[in-house]
């Protein structure tokens, strides 16, 4: 019959934007023993995650960063509160290193009430726009174009500005698969059109699900970013003081107006591609190929340039507030049915239901 | 006898083409590894050549079946999503479906989409749980959902042998489905529907995992409603005949679509039913609501989906009348 009435905004109030205009404090990553304690606290918040894919209290499973902390670790290190990033179906990492909590985050892998989107989006959703986190992804290479129309809008901001204003970035994080995206290619050439500040992560993990990039992707990663005459770097993906130096270098051009920025992190993911491939035979690796990645494992090499005794107390913290973080999240309340389509519009707009009552 | 699974059934109709039909050719990502299951083993038994593990680039791989289905193969297009859909709805409603007209019936393009996993799956959220069957329909493409084994794999053979582009969705939810088999499988004919279980009172219209539903249902409500179920398997073109036969016998018309309430299947259904059909009681639908976006938690996410529940409740509303 008709449609229950509006929760919109009242009669005067203009309806409000919701990104919000103060930001978060983004996760302090400028010594070395804040970046390791934060390779440690990703890689333990996945760990953790997979037991609670395993006992059933995060829905459906998720795709495992495990292996690839380095890269994002070491380009959120590059940042500052202003900038923004755009992430993927893999998106733990680039939320926690940014700085989200871990119990919001993992709240939100158990679609509970306490999660960053209120148990709207899970894993392959997960946002935080306070810090510029404007989600990760499902669908792989659609992040890129999102991150070139932020950049656009930060340059739009910072133009004309006396003194000349240093201007935000965007970082954009994608995976080799993606580079095989039309979209992908379409995004490089608009941000060097336009000298946009974007900076582009390629994780090249080495595999699209089961597809080696090396049978997939035509030239090479850097060559395509050649081709847009955009700076291109390759650099090792496992080691994150390397791909620190490789994102300040490109992260500093672009807020000075050189444009935008390409990286491509050589990176391997111990786990299978989702969870639900423990359940699967594929035959797509040899464990050889894995434990060879295994010696270039990224938390002993950021763990080697401290003390022990620095890296044993941040190992205790970090296990320390993932007790803390699960505890909440599976104590946190799920969201109540009636509210399922809560946030479907920004002004409020309530739909149809899908019967007639 | 063979106890057949849907899968194993999609698996058998792709392996029975490929095998009958040099033509046939299957494009899709981690088909070689055989991931979503209809796939499996068809590159070790046909070869690269006909079984093509594609990069991440589904535009540029649908329009090139567009293309060599004008150059004579008839391709096959797995798509791990459904959303993927959205992704190539240029390449299938703009490029695929007009050709056929534009260049004055002088060509065809005889290429299949196969979706194994439509809509809700629990736990993958937003991006990965529409199920676009009425867009598809609302396009103009031939659009199937089938509901059992056997009609997957009668379906797929026949999408596979239509001159015209065909979008197959496997439901999600009718994946683990099995139906044990004591005859030779066969082609199932495009637009003709099937009736299910024979009723007096009530035609309920449902497709895909929604047909099981529908079955339970009307086995719980049998000793007050004699129910229909009406599964017309082809979306578009959809057998109206058939529906017009099945309302002279009940004259009262419940349909249950997992599509979007607005111009979705179901709204389809009760307009045509209203406009040129017998209908003794005003008739109902049970559709996701207006625009859903299904949310991540499973609670929410059920609660956006049409349910057993609000079946039945519409059948003692339709009952109510005359
Ligand atoms: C456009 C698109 N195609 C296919 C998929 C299904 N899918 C999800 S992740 C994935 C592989 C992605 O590989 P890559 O970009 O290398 O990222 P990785 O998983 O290795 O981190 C595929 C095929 C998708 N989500 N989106
Ligand atoms: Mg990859």
């Amino acid at each position: 019959m008709t449609a229950p009435p509006k929760a919109a905004a009242g009669p005067g109030t203009p309806a409000e934007s919701r990104t919000p205009a103060a930001p978060g404090t983004p996760a302090p990553l400028d010594t070395p023993a804040e970046r390791y304690r934060m390779l440690r606290l990703i890689r333990g918040f996945e760990e953790l995650a997979l037991g609670l894919v395993k006992s059933g209290a995060i829905p459906g499973g998720i795709h495992p960063y495990i292996g690839q902390e380095a890269v994002a670790v070491g380009v959120c290190s590059a940042l500052l509160p202003a900038d923004r990033l755009t992430s993927t179906h893999r998106g733990h990492g680039h939320v926690l290193a940014r700085g989200t909590a871990p119990h919001r985050l993992l709240a939100e892998l158990l679609g509970r009430v306490g999660g960053s989107n209120g148990g709207r989006g899970g894993s392959m959703h997960a946002a935080d726009l306070s810090l510029g986190i404007l989600g990760a992804n499902g669908i792989v290479g659609a992040g890129a174009p999102i991150a070139v129309g932020a950049a656009w809008a930060a340059q739009r901001a910072a133009a004309g500005q006396e003194p000349p204003a240093r201007t935000p970035v965007a970082v954009a994080f994608f995976g080799d698969g993606a580079l095989n995206q039309g979209v992908l290619l379409e995004s490089l050439n608009l941000a060097a059109m336009w000298r946009l500040p974007v900076l582009f992560v390629c994780e090249d993990n080495g595999y699209a699900t089961t597809l080696p990039a090396a049978t997939a992707v035509a030239g090479s990663a850097t060559g395509r970013a050649a081709a847009f005459g955009i700076p291109a770097e390759e650099v090792d993906g496992m080691d994150t003081e390397a791909v620190r130096a490789a994102a300040l270098r490109a992260v500093e051009r672009a807020r000075g107006g050189g444009g935008p920025g390409f990286l491509v992190c050589r990176t391997y993911r111990y786990e299978g591609h989702h969870t639900m491939e423990r359940r699967m035979k594929l035959r797509y690796r040899t464990p050889e190929e894995v434990e060879a990645w295994r010696e270039r494992d990224p938390l002993p090499r950021a763990a080697a340039l401290l003390d022990p005794a620095v890296t044993a107390g941040q190992d205790r913290s970090v296990a320390e507030q993932l007790a803390a973080a699960e505890e909440f999240a599976l104590a946190s309340e799920h969201p109540d049915p009636a509210g399922a389509l809560d946030h479907l519009y920004a002004d409020g707009l309530r739909p149809r239901a899908g019967v007639t009552p | 006898m063979t106890r057949l699974s849907y899968t194993k059934a999609l698996n058998r109709a792709l392996a029975d083409e490929l095998a009958a039909d040099p033509a046939v050719c299957v494009f899709g990502e981690d088909i070689g590894a055989g991931l979503a299951g209809p796939t499996l083993g068809l590159l070790d038994r046909f070869g690269p050549g006909r079984v093509v593990d594609t990069p991440l680039s589904e535009q540029a791989f649908t329009a090139m079946a567009v293309g060599a289905a004008l150059a004579g193969r008839r391709p096959v297009l797995e798509f791990q999503i459904p959303s993927l859909l959205f992704l190539v709805f240029e390449q299938l409603a703009n490029q695929a479906h007009k050709f056929s007209l534009m260049t004055g019936g002088q060509a065809s393009v005889p290429l299949t989409c196969l979706v194994p996993g439509s809509g809700s799956r629990d736990g993958w959220a937003g991006q990965h749980s529409d199920h676009p069957y009425s867009l598809f329909a609302h396009a103009g493409m031939k659009t199937v959902v089938p509901a059992t084994p056997t009609d997957a794999y009668g379906l797929l053979r026949s999408a596979i042998r239509d001159p015209d582009p065909v979008v197959v969705f496997a439901p999600a939810a009718a994946l683990p489905v099995r139906e044990t088999v004591t005859w030779e499988l066969a082609p199932v004919p495009l637009g003709r529907a099937r009736i299910h279980r024979p009723g007096t009172d009530v035609t309920v219209v449902a497709l895909g995992h929604l047909v099981h539903d529908a079955l339970a249902v009307a086995e719980e409500v049998a000793p007050d409603i004699s129910v229909e179920v009406f599964d017309p398997r082809t979306v578009h073109p959809f057998d109206w005949d058939a529906l017009a036969a099945s309302l002279e016998r009940t004259g009262r018309l419940v349909v249950i679509d997992d599509s979007n309430r607005s111009c979705g299947f179901g709204a389809e259904v009760l307009a045509t039913a209203a406009e040129e059909l017998r209908l003794i009681a005003p008739p109902r639908r049970i559709t996701r609501p207006d625009g859903a976006v299904l949310p991540f938690a499973p609670a929410l996410d059920r609660a956006v989906q049409p349910s057993r529940e609000q079946l039945r409740h519409a059948l003692h509303a339709v009952m109510k009348h005359p």
